[in-house]
Order: structure tokens, then sequence, then C-alpha cells
């Protein structure tokens, strides 16, 4: 098996990566700030999310990696979304 | 006979045990979805116990920790070995503060009181204990990771100190940072979700 | 290099001798004998236990021990056979020693990882035995270790339950190295659509491992943490929802049920071809139903709970779900028959076992069909009838292909034969064994018999009668079946004893330490007869 060449990534991707995330930081406190009721975890869950996307991304390469590896991160959070709405079928109409 | 190297597998296993570290989590993650759907309120109200300041500070060193690790695995690809020592010890550094830091919220909690078990959690509302209890046992499991996490990351830096970890062959690199922006990744929904629901 | 290849895998070659060898191996071949000698030991404990069962049923009323001691004995037959027997089963014995060879590698993907699971196996066995020598007594909750009665009972449920776990992560590891291995090592040419059917249910196998035993891997923490810490998740008295624990627990435990039943189709998916010398009907119809198996096999779980008190729509929906599974597993089971149609079938024992299989998961599917259905789930449930179900899948099932694959790929790993007379006699008594005991089960079942009781109602007693004989044969069959295929050494195997098409019979048998000299190159389907 030959070693392929993998894709180097510049030290200032990573500082604005960097710069992105404490901004989203910064939004998710923020808005806590603010009385948005029931929206309160949404909001929350949708800034967390774009976060973990960015760090899937390009911290953890799948950018840069082969496809293969998105497609499984995407299979195994799907199966997992839909154990938990599967879940609330019950919580929710008990 | 010369040992079969393959990066691209260690880098798929390391992926698959990410999975099962995600799907450790999640079923924390699916206790806490269902209690908040139940105790919405009480929830809310406990929340406000939790430091948000010194959460707020871990999230910030844990994002630039995770930041550092993959500027290392830079510095080694480009074969800047001195970087990438200096890289993960930031990164150790940060780890430090992190576990400093709740070491503090942690002890405090104790300290007046309240941790699984205690006589004043036990009197305490139904949706406090179950916010309590899981504070204490995903921030728990997520610290422990953290630990782990570190000993690999200190185990990598002396090896990359050593040069058997160099431009040629860096995947343990790139596992040990998978690992640790899994930490990271925990990080990112804990915070809000125990913290910021206030 | 090239003199180390001509050596079997089971003579010493490296530094190490005798047993030492063994523990110290990184063959696959190796690790997969080891998984069999320890599984054996538990399977005939389980079995054992199992027939102290039967006796003490035997009639009405208390006969040889107390009700605390049925319960303990329940829970831990439950626990060996489910935990360390079916769960790793044929995975980690075949699996291991046939899948590399399968698809042409020299070893799995991480082989010092693969010898890791094994000490995890056998370290979280033990963990889980000691429950029942240390503490306050052997647990009395049942292998499902059900909240709340879990958190408060006295016996050792900790230590149960810690073995779980860490047998869990054995699992998780062997999942994880049998997906690198199928992705990254397969011969050059073999692309996933010519590899053969077994590492195909291996790999839907390894992904339900990988994805749905971490679950009830923290849940077990959290069961031990509520006894230890009184967390309150489970415990309705300080908020906690004791159903939340069935949910948990199932969804991991039933796709646990894949995780057993779906390299057993892969190993009858094999042999039907072989002894039918048949080209398999429909390959990619048989390679998508596992995937599709696995994948709504995570869905469905809920349909252990429609007694429990969740919501109406949740019972239907996961009815509906349960319903869909059977799709792809009548699909499997329409190709193997399909296969053998006009085939010139020889009838060996690895074949008999095979439409035992056949037989005997029909009936199990098919009395699980009406265990899906709410309205007759609500009678039966609980009673002897769903022991009987499950006992059709996981021992007519599991049990019967794990037989089969032992008799097909015997010659392979011991380069010898065995009598096939006696293997012949043995498949006789354990299929008439096996069928009066369990059958019964389902007709006492729908008349009402609960399920782990210690006594019952005096109408019952000729039902629980005719399983005892059943037992009694059974246990006859495994003892030949064992003695014929350990008490002597039989003549010498050819490399391929059966005709199979697939690669483990163009290696030596035994095969060589690293199975190849030189990996072939694939240039067709595997299952070329014609």
């Amino acid at each position: 098996m030959t070693h392929t060449e993998s894709h180097i990534t510049d030290y200032r991707v990573y500082g604005w990566v960097l710069l992105a995330l404490l901004i989203l930081t910064t939004i998710t406190i923020t808005v806590t700030w603010i009385d948005l009721s029931a929206l309160t975890v949404l909001v929350a869950l949708i800034i967390a999310s774009v976060k973990s996307f960015i760090v899937l991304r390009y911290f953890m390469h799948l950018k840069f990696e082969s496809r293969l590896f998105t497609v499984f991160v995407v299979m195994v959070l799907s199966i997992y979304i839909l154990v938990i709405a599967l879940t609330f079928f019950d919580y929710l109409l008990r | 006979m010369e040992m079969h190297r393959d990066d691209i597998g260690a880098k798929l296993g390391m992926w698959l045990f990410i999975f099962t570290e995600i799907l450790l989590f999640g079923g924390l993650f699916l206790v806490y979805a269902v209690m908040r759907h139940r105790y919405a309120d009480e929830f809310h109200q406990a929340a406000h116990q939790l430091n948000a300041f010194i959460g707020t500070v871990n999230t910030v060193v844990l994002l630039l920790s995770s930041a550092t690790v993959a500027m290392s695995i830079t510095a080694v690809q480009k074969g800047e070995k001195r970087k990438g020592v200096l890289f993960i010890l930031v990164t150790l550094i940060c780890a430090g503060i992190f576990l400093f830091n709740k070491y503090f919220e942690w002890g405090h909690k104790f300290s007046i009181g309240l941790y699984p078990g205690s006589d004043m959690m036990i009197g305490l509302k139904h949706g406090y204990i179950l916010f309590f209890s899981l504070y204490f046992f995903m921030t728990g499991l997520h610290v422990l990771h953290l630990i782990v996490g570190s000993i690999i990351l200190t185990v990598i830096m002396i090896r990359i100190q050593t040069g058997s970890i160099n431009k040629e062959r860096y995947v343990l690199l790139e596992n040990g940072g998978l690992y640790w922006h899994l930490v990271d990744l925990i990080w990112i929904f804990l915070f809000p979700l125990l913290y910021l629901i206030t | 290099m090239a003199e180390a290849i001509t050596h079997s895998y089971l003579e010493n070659t490296g530094k190490y001798k005798g047993i030492l060898a063994w523990l110290t191996t990184t063959d696959h071949k190796r690790i997969g004998l080891m998984y069999m000698y320890a599984m054996m030991v538990f399977f005939i404990v389980g079995v054992l236990l199992g027939e102290l069962m039967r006796l003490e049923l035997f009639r009405p009323g208390q006969q040889f021990y107390n009700a605390q001691t049925y319960n303990g004995i329940f829970t831990i037959h439950g626990i060996i056979m489910i935990f360390t027997v079916v769960i790793p089963g044929l995975a980690a014995v075949f699996g291991n020693f046939s899948m590399p060879i399968m698809i042409g590698a020299h070893d799995v993907a991480f082989p010092r990882l693969n010898l890791f699971s094994w000490y995890l196996f056998i370290l979280g066995a033990a963990i889980a035995l000691s429950s029942q020598f240390l503490g306050n007594g052997p647990p009395d909750t049942g292998w499902t270790f059900y909240a709340p009665y879990s958190t408060q009972t006295h016996t050792n449920v900790v230590a149960a339950v810690f073995g779980a776990f860490v047998l869990g992560f054995s699992s998780i590891l062997t999942g994880l190295n049998f997906i690198v291995t199928i992705h990254r090592l397969r011969a050059p040419g073999m692309t996933f659509f010519r590899m053969p059917l077994f590492p195909w249910s291996l790999y839907a196998t390894a992904w339900i491992q990988v994805l749905a035993t971490p679950i009830v891997g923290i849940t077990l923490l959290m069961v031990i943490a509520e006894r230890w810490l009184r967390i309150g998740f489970f415990d309705p008295s300080l908020g906690g929802d004791p159903i939340l624990y069935q949910h948990l627990f199932w969804i991991y435990s039933h796709p646990a049920v894949y995780i057993m039943i779906l390299p057993a189709m892969g190993v009858i998916t094999e042999i039907i071809p072989t002894f039918a010398q048949r080209r398999v009907f429909g390959y990619k119809a048989i390679a998508l139903s596992s995937l599709a198996i696995a994948l709504v096999g995570y869905f469905v779980w809920a349909h252990h709970m429609y007694t429990s008190g969740m919501s109406i729509t949740a019972r239907w929906v996961f009815s509906l779900l349960t319903f869909l599974v059977a799709v792809p597993s009548a699909i499997k089971v329409f190709n193997w028959v399909t296969t053998m149609y006009k085939g010139s079938i020889s009838v060996k024992p690895p074949f008999l076992f095979a439409l035992g299989f056949i037989f005997l998961f029909m009936i199990g599917g098919l009395t699980g069909l009406s265990l899906g259905s709410l309205a007759t789930d609500i009678h039966v449930h609980d009673t002897a009838y769903v022991v009987a179900h499950f006992h059709y899948i996981i021992f007519g099932g599991v049990g019967f292909a794990f037989f089969a694959a032992l008799h097909y790929w015997y010659p392979k790993m011991y380069g010898r034969m065995y009598n096939f007379r006696r293997a012949n006699m043995a498949f006789g008594f354990l299929f008439v064994g096996f069928n009066l005991l369990y059958f019964p089960q389902f007709v006492i079942g729908i008349m009402g018999m609960p399920r782990r009781y210690f006594d019952y109602l005096p109408q019952f007693t000729l039902g629980q009668q005719i399983s005892a004989v059943g037992g009694l044969l059974l246990l006859i069959g495994i003892i030949i079946m064992l003695a014929n295929l350990f008490s002597k050494k039989g003549a010498k195997a050819p490399d391929n004893p059966w005709g199979g098409s697939t690669l483990e019979w163009t290696v030596p048998s035994p095969p060589p330490v690293e199975n190849f000299d030189e990996i072939p190159v694939i240039t067709g389907e595997p299952y070329n007869y014609e």
C-alpha cells in the first residue's frame, strides 16, 4: 500500500477557523440574553451543529479525506437522529 | 515480516472508534432530551446554578487546544519538529487549564453538598436532581475522555521529539488529533445544553 | 518469510512454545480457535444451567431447589448464553477464522487489536461470572437487568453489568477490525460485489456492533451509577423513568439479535451453494438484504415494550417497522431455497445442519410476526411462547448455523475429516431434541404459562415434561457431536473436501501462517459452478 500524498493545511486556515468558532461561541452566549422561550434549545443546537460542522470539516480533515469518511459520518448521525425521533414517538405522545 | 502499513485503514479505524464514542455520549444525550422534555422549567432554573463564566472560559480553552493540535499536524507535515512539539504543549496546557477550572467548579458544588447521592440533592425537586445528575455524569465522562486524550497527546509529543513521528509517518498524530477533536465536539454540545439554557 | 509460509498455522514457529504461543498469537485463525474453545466452555455451562431449569420444572411445585436459586439460574443462563456465546458467536469464531482468507488477506487489519479483543472477552466473561460467587449472591434480574428492580435488588448486579460492559467493548473492537479489514484488505480485483456473502454479512454485523453496542455500554454504566450514586435516571421516586431504561437497553439489545443472526445467515449462504453446486440465487439481493436488516433492525427496538406503558402511537409505529424487517429476512430464505432448486445436492453434515437452520429459523421468524403484531403480543407477552420464539431464533437459528459452520470449516481448521455417520446421528438427536424441547413451550405459552416462573399450574405439566425429554435428547446430541469432532483424529482432509468455490478452499488444510504465498487476483464472482 503506497502512502498517498496528503493535503497540508496552512496555519492561517486554522487561525480563521478558530476565529469563526470563537465568534459562534460569542453568538451562542449572547442569544441567551434574549428570551426566545421555546426556541432557546433549538437555537443553541443549531449553533452547536454549525460549530461541529466546522470542526469536523477542517480540524478533523473531512474536507481533505476520502468521501467515504463523510458518508459514514452522515450515516451515523442520521441513524442517531432517527433513534431520538423514534424515542420521542413515545415521550411526546404518551 | 515487514509490518503492513495502511494509513487510511488506521484512520478509518479511528473514525469508527469515534463513532462508538459519539454514540456512548449519544445515550446520555438521549436521557437528557427525555428528561428536559419532562422537566423543561426545572431544568431551566437549575441551569442558573452553573457558572456560565467558567463554562465559557473552558469552551474558549478547548477550541484553542483543538486548533493547536490541528496546527501541529501541519508543522509535522512540513518537517518543523520544534513547532510540532510546541503546538502539542500548548494543547496540553489548555487541557490543564480546563481541568483546573473543572476542579474548582466541581469542588464548589461538593462543598455546598451538591453531588449525586447527597442528602441535599435527594431533597431537591425532581427536575433539579435529574439536571445535576446529568451534569455530573456527562461532564464527568467528558473530563475522563479529556484526561485520556491528554495522556495520548503526551505520548505523541514525546514521539515527535524522538522522531518516531515524522514527516513521513504521522498517522498516530492524526489519530490522536481526531480523538482530541472528539473531546472538543462533545463539549460543543455539552456547553450550551448545560450552561446556557437559562 | 518464504520459509514461514510452508508451516501450517497450527505449528509453533515463533519464540514461544505450547500454550504461550497461543496466548500471544496475532494470527486471526488461532484467535478464532481461541474464541471457539472459550465459547464452548461457556456454552456447555449454559446448557447445563438450562438442563437444571428443566429438571426443576419437571413437576409443579418445588423439586430440587428454591425459587431464588431458580431466579439466579435463569439470569446467569441468559447472561452466559447471550453475552459470551451468541453475541460474539459466529463473527468472533468463524469471522476471525475464515473471513480474512475468504477476502484474500494475510490477516485482519489490526491483528494485535484482535488479540486484545479476545482478552477483553475473557476478562468480561470472568467479571460477569464472578457475580455468582462474590457479593450478596447471584443476580436475579434476568439478563435484561430491567430497572428499577436491577437498581434495587441486593444481589450482585454490578459485577454482571460491568462484565457485560467489558464484553461489549470486546465486541465493538472486533466489529471495528472487521469493517477496516473488509474495506482495506480485499484482494485486488475483489470489488464489494465480488465478495463472498459470509464477509458481506459480517460487514453488516460489524456496523451494528460499532453503532449499537456503545448505547448499552453507557446504559449499563448508568445502572451502576444508579446503584452507587442514586443519579435517579430510572428511579421514579427521584423523577426518573424506568421505561427509559427499557428504551436504552433495547436500542442495543434488539440490534444485538441481528449481531447474532446475520453471520448465521451468512454461513448458510456459503453452505447451500457449495452443497448444491449451484451459483447462489440473487447474490445482490442477499448481500443488500444483510445491510437492510442491519439498518431497519436498528429502528424496531420498542417492539419489546408493547406492554410497558409507552404511547399508543409508538406501539403501532414500532409494530409497522418490525414487519418491515421480515421482508429482507424472507428474501434470504427464498434465495436459499431457490439456490437448491435443480442443484446437484449432496447431503453431507454441514448441509443437514443448514437445512435444520432454515426450518427452525422459519418457525422462529413466523412466530416472531405474531409477536410483532400488537394484539397477539398483548396476549402472549412474557409467556413461554416468547421463550420458545427466541430459542427457535437463537438456538435453532444461530446455534444450528454455528454447528453447520463448524462442520463446514472443520476440515480447514484442523486439516482432518470427521465421521459423517456420527455427525448425522448428532444432527438427528439435536433436531428432534430441539423441537421436542421448545415446541411444547409455544403451546403452553398460548395457554398462559408465564416465562421465568419457578412453579406452574398442573395443566402445563405434560408440556413441561415433553420439554424435559427434549432437553435430554438435545444434551445427548451435543455430546455425540463434540465427541465426534474432538475425541480422535480423523483422516487427513484434502484442500477442498466439499468442492467449494470461495478462496478458503484454494489454500492448504490447515492454512499456512499468512494464508497466501501470493495474494490472488480476483477476476470474477465468488460462486462459480456453471
